[in-house]
């Protein structure tokens, strides 16, 4: 009856293994070199990001705690910046183009098939934390139309059957 | 330095830094505003001028210039009725409708909401774009309030009063341009986060975004159950509130009116929360006398305030040892009605539903807190409504509320003095505190028993009172955000106070967030709260401890004050809990 109790203090969130007690060790050592904490949230988030790869709730809400401030208000923060992100990507970014050159010729097949071979939807990442799918508006490189970008490295007139190939050569890096 | 200037041709005169649209309500032209709140007695400014409902046209400006947040300038040429500025802000509304749900014949802020009366004021008729209405679930986690971010036309202002007047930081701006929207961390559910309830968020949102959980129809259903016994009680803030809502003027002292409603209802008992607000001090001085005598923890702080209680346990972990013990005194009064009463009358405690009509939120999560209650399936109180749920009941029953007379509680639970009715004000219960323990202490009759110290809109009070020859230091504060000052002072080891009165809501209950929407209007809370004095001045007993009916209770029943059945019943104790 009373653990129904809203943010009762039962026992603190786990930290799960070594490496990430490491994380949060590096995370509260920047902030304690900081002189001021609370007007450097965006440098703090950074450095998170930096050692964790991401924001997630756990870290968002161990920021919050560090600075004495609402996680409210470092939610806030995440959200309005393009630049941080609250789910852990891939070791390698997959990128679709869907600006419209690409859509014209044939994008969204592309992106099919890419979703089919990775079995996961755009926005998501594999299992084995191997592949991010994301989608891109016009990377510019329009007279290369449908084009496939991954880790920075741009792959031009693609084809659907070629998916499987160019994403395997990551499979094995 | 005064500033010159003319709007729509008459020349006015303002203090510097005036905003055009405080310099207009001067020379009596209202302009509309939506997201612009600023209520200077809570000190919460909200002026993010993101709805651009208030536009005017400026002389030599070619944009529409947002009155709230533009000041004057010497020589300024405003105009704030020509039809460019009219259009504009009939489109400015016109596409906060256009993904807002038209959902008004059902929804609770109906007749209440200010989109509603903006968009009826400007004449909109049609909505020429259509967005998505509907994209976000609706909370209603808690126990307390429901929001619907469908509904939230991103003003502002309920993150504004949280993180500002009340320092709790729920809520904040998630995401960038239109996909903003007002959310809790990680869209927690209401209930995960560190919300104390106390409902100030709702009292001032524009919208039906934010509103109380509805329990009216578990009164209906326990009235019409033949079964149950079931009991009315009300808090000192609803009489001099309640009034309002049915076109009454604020301040507006309803007590007989109110009685005769609840019993037209069905109500097989109407009682008085006040009763047990004399109980709560009688409790609370013996407690107070108790450290004193004993070198207890001081300052003691009061705990009739659910939402401060939350509140404490969130932020103040470290302190729980200092606040009274004491249950708030609705919950004293519910076990009260199911032991006492219930042996009295021969009634099965099982049988009878007491339901709370509160000027208050957070209530209705107290009564949910599962250490106030004999066991879960019994808890102290039944049901919370709030002062508006009431006049609602009112008006679905077809009872003429103008038409009632006058009539009286039932008893002997309905009995009370002058000191239980000031409850519902800020400064209210350190004053009836003080009317008994300076009889106790002193072992005299109290001279001057008003306090006009603890009294008025003042963030924080203070005063020393010379009682036996000790200097007796006692604060009130209201508003959470004063509350965190008093507490940092106490945490820093340097506060010298004896006494501590809290309250969550800005003006204490009568500016509860159950009461009918003040719509920014702060003179009606000040109305309020002269009703309640004037009310404790028609009492002919004043003092809580000379209440016959408490003192029968304890002769009878509970055995001596704080006591060991007084404290089995009317005593609590609070959780330690995390912010977020
Ligand atoms: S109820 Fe009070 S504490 Fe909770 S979100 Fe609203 S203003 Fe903040
Ligand atoms: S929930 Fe209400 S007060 Fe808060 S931003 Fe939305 S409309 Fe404004
Ligand atoms: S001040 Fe009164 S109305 Fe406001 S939360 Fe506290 S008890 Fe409820
Ligand atoms: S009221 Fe001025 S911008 Fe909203």
């Amino acid at each position: 009856m009373s653990q129904s109790e809203p943010g009762q203090m039962t026992q603190q969130a786990e930290i799960p293994d070594g490496g990430v007690n490491r994380q949060f060790a590096l995370l509260d050592e920047f902030v304690a070199s900081l002189p001021y904490k609370k007007e450097n949230l965006i440098a703090i988030l950074h450095r998170a990001q930096e050692i964790f790869g991401s924001l997630p709730e756990e870290v968002q809400m161990h920021i919050a705690y560090l600075l004495d401030i609402p996680a409210a208000k470092v939610y806030g923060v995440v959200s309005f910046y393009s630049f941080f992100t609250m789910k852990a990507r891939g070791r390698h970014v997959v990128n679709v183009c869907t600006g419209t050159a690409c859509f014209v010729r044939g994008a969204a097949k592309i992106q099919l098939e890419v979703e089919k071979q990775l079995g996961i939807k755009t926005g998501e990442t594999t299992e084995d934390g191997l592949f991010t799918l994301e989608s891109l508006r016009c990377v510019g490189a329009c007279g290369l139309a449908p084009v496939l970008v991954i880790d920075g490295k741009v792959y031009g007139k693609v084809e659907v059957g070629q998916v499987k190939e160019i994403l395997g050569e990551y499979r094995e890096k | 330095m005064a500033v010159e200037l003319t709007i729509n041709d008459i020349p006015v005169s303002v203090p510097e830094g005036t905003t055009i649209l405080d310099a207009a309500r001067t020379i009596n032209i209202d302009i509309p505003t939506l997201c612009y709140l600023n209520l200077h007695e809570m000190k919460l400014n909200n002026h993010i001028a993101s709805c651009r409902v208030c536009v005017v046209e400026v002389e030599g400006r070619r944009t529409l210039a947002p009155s709230c947040s533009t000041p004057v300038t010497p020589g300024m040429v405003v105009k704030t009725d020509t039809p460019r500025a009219i259009k504009a802000r009939r489109t400015m509304v016109e596409l906060l409708l256009s993904d807002h749900p038209k959902s008004c014949l059902t929804c609770s802020k109906n007749l209440d909401c200010d989109l509603q009366a903006l968009a009826s004021d400007l004449g909109v008729r049609n909505i020429t774009y259509e967005g998505e209405e509907s994209r976000f679930a609706i909370d209603k986690s808690s126990k307390a309030i429901v929001r619907d971010p469908n509904k939230c036309i991103r003003c502002r202002r309920c993150e504004t009063m949280c993180n500002e007047v009340q320092t709790v930081g729920v809520y904040s701006a998630v995401g960038r341009g239109f996909e903003t929207v007002v959310k809790t961390a990680f869209d927690l559910p209401q209930h995960k986060t560190s919300c104390t309830f106390c409902g100030q968020c709702l009292a001032v949102c524009p919208t039906g975004a934010l509103t109380e959980l509805d329990q009216v129809d578990k009164v209906w259903k326990a009235l019409n159950d033949p079964e149950r016994f079931v009991i009315a009680e009300t808090a000192p803030a609803v009489r001099v509130a309640l009034g309002e809502g049915f076109g009454l003027e604020p301040g507006a002292i309803v007590t007989g009116k109110m009685v005769a409603a609840l019993k037209r209802l069905g109500f097989d008992r109407v009682f008085d929360t006040e009763f047990a607000a004399d109980l709560t001090i009688v409790e609370e001085a013996t407690e107070l006398m108790d450290r004193l005598k004993k070198g207890g923890r001081l300052p003691i702080l009061t705990s009739c305030c659910p939402a401060w209680v939350k509140f404490f346990e969130h932020q103040f972990p470290d302190l729980l040892d200092i606040p009274s013990t004491c249950k708030s005194p609705h919950e004293m009064f519910g076990v009260i009605a199911k032991k006492y009463y219930a042996d009295l009358m021969g009634i099965d405690p099982q049988r009878i539903t007491v339901v709370s009509v509160m000027p208050c939120v957070a209530k209705k999560y107290e009564a949910a807190r599962p250490e106030l209650g004999r066991d879960p399936k019994t808890p102290d109180v039944d049901i919370v409504i709030t002062t508006r749920e009431l006049a609602r009941m009112i008006r679905e029953a077809g009872i003429h509320f103008g038409a009632l007379p006058d009539e009286d509680f039932d008893q002997p639970l309905g009995e009370s003095t002058g000191a239980a009715v000031i409850f519902g004000t800020t400064g209210g219960v350190i004053e009836a505190a003080l009317r008994t323990a300076y009889e106790w202490i002193t072992g005299r009759p109290l001279a001057r028993i008003e306090f006009e110290e603890f009294r008025g809109m003042e963030g924080i009070k203070e005063a020393v009172i010379d009682m036996a020859g000790r200097d007796f230091r006692v604060a009130v504060t209201h508003g959470l955000g004063n509350a965190r000052k008093i507490l940092e002072k106490i945490q820093a080891g340097d506060s010298e106070y004896d006494a501590i009165e809290i309250m969550a809501c800005p003006g204490g209950c009568i500016g509860g967030g159950g009461q009918p929407y003040h719509h920014g209007n702060m003179e009606i809370l000040k109305a309020r709260a002269a009703a309640i004095y004037r009310e404790d001045r028609n009492k002919t007993l004043r003092k809580s401890h000379e209440n016959p009916a408490v003192r029968t209770l304890y002769e009878k029943y509970l055995g001596e004050p704080y006591g060991e059945k007084a404290h089995m019943l009317l005593h609590t104790h609070y959780i330690e809990r995390r912010k977020i």
